[in-house]
């Protein structure tokens, strides 16, 4: 059985097919780089997966059960899901904008019960926040709210992590951070789904590489043997070297492919 | 500097409460009668009915109900709606509510109902606000911005409807007794109206306040409290049918107050940490605790004609909207 998988999805948005026949299984521990050209539907599959979009063909699957069958509160326990750019919208502590993340596992009524505070305590340790604990969020830099962000997302412990783009904006210490901090999640063994535009970021931590181009399933396998100057071709219509492998991998571009 | 951690969580409402105790019976010795504080207290462990033992049961203690009622059906309205749209500016009103609850009670004053039968002017202001409250969310539900904006198409056909009456009113006394109904009072108000609309606005009292969750997810937008398990549909759902319940009684029968709603819920919020949630119980306490101070100020203040409850929430809080305005520039860039 395996934790996560689309069977056929498909997608229309006003006559035009935005994901089509997309179909995949991911198991835990895989940290999954989700890669494409702009508009080849990377945000629409990561919405479908979260349940938070209904697909027009074929089912997602989650712990063996379609998500269709999931109570939301349910679903809100097992994976956690963070848009692009994601932001608070009253200037409220970083402690509460973290404690959000646990709405799924509380009554419908009271504060926070006593027995979570350690874990709103650890969360907020774990993603370095310890020193903004009561700042608001409305205040904090790009790399802070990040981190706030996947705070909140993670508190909850979640099973999967589907992620929108969370480097989007950040300079590059902060994105290597979010991304090792993604990495260190799969190894763990937790399934982490992140749309990711930087290739070489993507190359040197994610375990594994899926591609859409138009909206169908280009590639998808261990980064390592799907990475290749073919798949930027094909995928990105650009042509690509790509040097070294694991952790010193590096995707540099060339220009336009030809006949693009 | 630290930010100050915000107060703990029954602070607030503990004071707020006080207040509204505070309010509640300091209102019930002002008044136009001019009866003595000492009269007022032997009336109430005497037996026999006396004049002292009137002023109290029959118009000061119902008056002062009613003002705790609509002043909290206004103050949590306004919380709910600012938390579930995110819009600072959010108010009662907003859904048209309380345009279909006036024109409704236009219409009794217009076709003279009023005249022969008191309660028409509430029954028909309910009904209005109800009819309103369908066609806002007929027209707005799937999303917030389409919540706001059917709100707003069914304000102004509300104002249409009401601009309509007041120029074909059948006499200039109706137009005058109409638009002075609008501005809002509480003063000829018996028992007979808290029993007509107190039921409304305790059920929508209650369906409001169970959207803390909700309001407090939303703090992190839609799409995230949509993740989060919140049903969205639903907490639409939820809201209006509450506004509508509370503030379309409430209207029905004081006619409209405004600024309460929009007020209330900005006093409390720095005192809470900005979370949404914990601004419901204590914007419905601090709406009441305003509402009855400020019938206490028509009472007060002396005029020929009847200084109206709406005329005064909107000469103080129009003004305070404008420092909180000022306020709100220091704090953003």
């Amino acid at each position: 059985m395996s934790r996560l998988s689309a069977q056929s999805l498909g997608v229309r948005r006003a006559g035009r097919a935005i994901l089509e026949g997309v179909s995949f299984d991911l198991e835990d521990a895989m940290f999954v780089a989700l890669v494409g050209a702009n508009g080849a539907g990377k945000s629409t599959l990561l919405s479908v997966l979260a349940g938070l979009l209904k697909p027009d063909a074929g089912e997602v699957w989650i712990d063996g059960r379609p998500l269709a069958a999931i109570a939301r509160r349910d679903l809100a326990r097992r994976r956690a899901y963070l848009p692009q750019n994601p932001r608070a919208e009253w200037p409220i502590s970083v402690e509460r904008v973290v404690a959000l993340g646990l709405t799924p596992h509380l009554p419908a009524f009271g504060g926070l019960p006593g027995g979570l505070e350690p874990r709103l305590t650890q969360a907020i340790a774990a993603c370095d926040l310890a020193d903004h604990r009561l700042q608001p969020a409305t205040t904090l830099s790009g790399g802070e709210l990040a981190r706030a962000m996947l705070a909140r997302a993670l508190i909850g412990d979640p099973q999967v992590l589907i992620a929108d783009e969370p480097t989007a904006g950040l300079d590059p210490r902060h994105a290597l951070d979010t991304m090792s901090r993604l990495r260190g999640l799969a190894a763990r063994g937790k399934l982490v789904i992140a749309a990711v535009h930087d290739l070489t970021l993507a190359a040197r931590h994610a375990s594994h590489l899926m591609a859409l181009k138009g909206g169908r399933l280009a590639a998808f396998g261990p980064t390592a043997e799907v990475l290749s100057p073919e798949l930027l071709r094909h995928v990105f219509e650009v042509e690509a070297r790509v040097v070294g492998a694991g952790r010193e991998t590096l995707v540099d571009y060339l220009g336009p492919a030809p006949g693009s | 500097m630290k930010p100050a951690r915000p107060l703990p969580v029954f602070v607030l409402p503990g004071v707020a409460a006080l207040a509204l105790l505070l309010a509640a019976v300091g209102s019930l010795f002002v008044g136009r009668v001019n009866v003595s504080p000492a009269d007022l207290i032997d009336a109430l462990f005497a037996p026999d009915l006396s004049l002292a033992g009137l002023v109290l049961t029959e118009l000061r203690l119902p008056r002062a109900i009613l003002a705790i009622l609509v002043g909290a059906a206004l103050g949590l309205s306004g919380a709910v709606l600012q938390g579930l749209l995110r819009n600072p500016l959010a108010e009662p009103g907003l859904l048209g509510v309380s345009g279909g609850a006036a024109l409704g009670a236009v219409i009794s004053i217009y076709f003279g109902l009023a005249a022969s039968f008191p309660l028409a002017t509430p029954l028909l202001g309910l009904a209005g606000a109800m009819a309103a409250g369908a066609l806002t969310f007929a027209f707005g539900r799937g999303g917030t911005l389409t919540l706001i904006l059917a709100g707003a198409a069914v304000s102004g056909l509300m104002g249409a409807f009401l601009a309509l009456a007041l120029n074909f009113a059948p006499s200039p006394y109706a137009a005058y007794e109409a638009g002075l109904w609008m501005l809002g009072s509480l003063s000829e108000k018996s028992w007979d109206h808290i029993g007509l609309a107190a039921p409304f606005i305790l059920v929508g009292l209650a369906l409001l306040s169970t959207l803390g969750r909700a309001v407090d997810a939303l703090a992190l937008g839609e799409i995230q409290a949509l993740s989060l398990g919140v049903d969205l549909d639903r907490s639409r759902l939820v809201a209006v049918l509450g506004v509508g319940l509370a503030v379309g009684a409430a209207t029905s029968v004081t006619g409209s107050i405004g600024f309460i709603g929009l007020v209330a819920p900005h006093l409390v919020r720095p005192f809470v940490g900005h979370q949404p949630s914990r601004t419901l119980l204590p914007s419905a306490l601090l709406g009441a605790t305003l509402l009855l101070i400020a019938d206490v100020g028509t009472r007060l203040i002396h005029t020929n004609t009847e200084l109206r409850l709406g005329v005064i929430t909107s000469l103080i809080g129009a003004p305070v909207f404008f420092w909180l305005v000022m306020r709100l520039r220091k704090v953003a860039p």
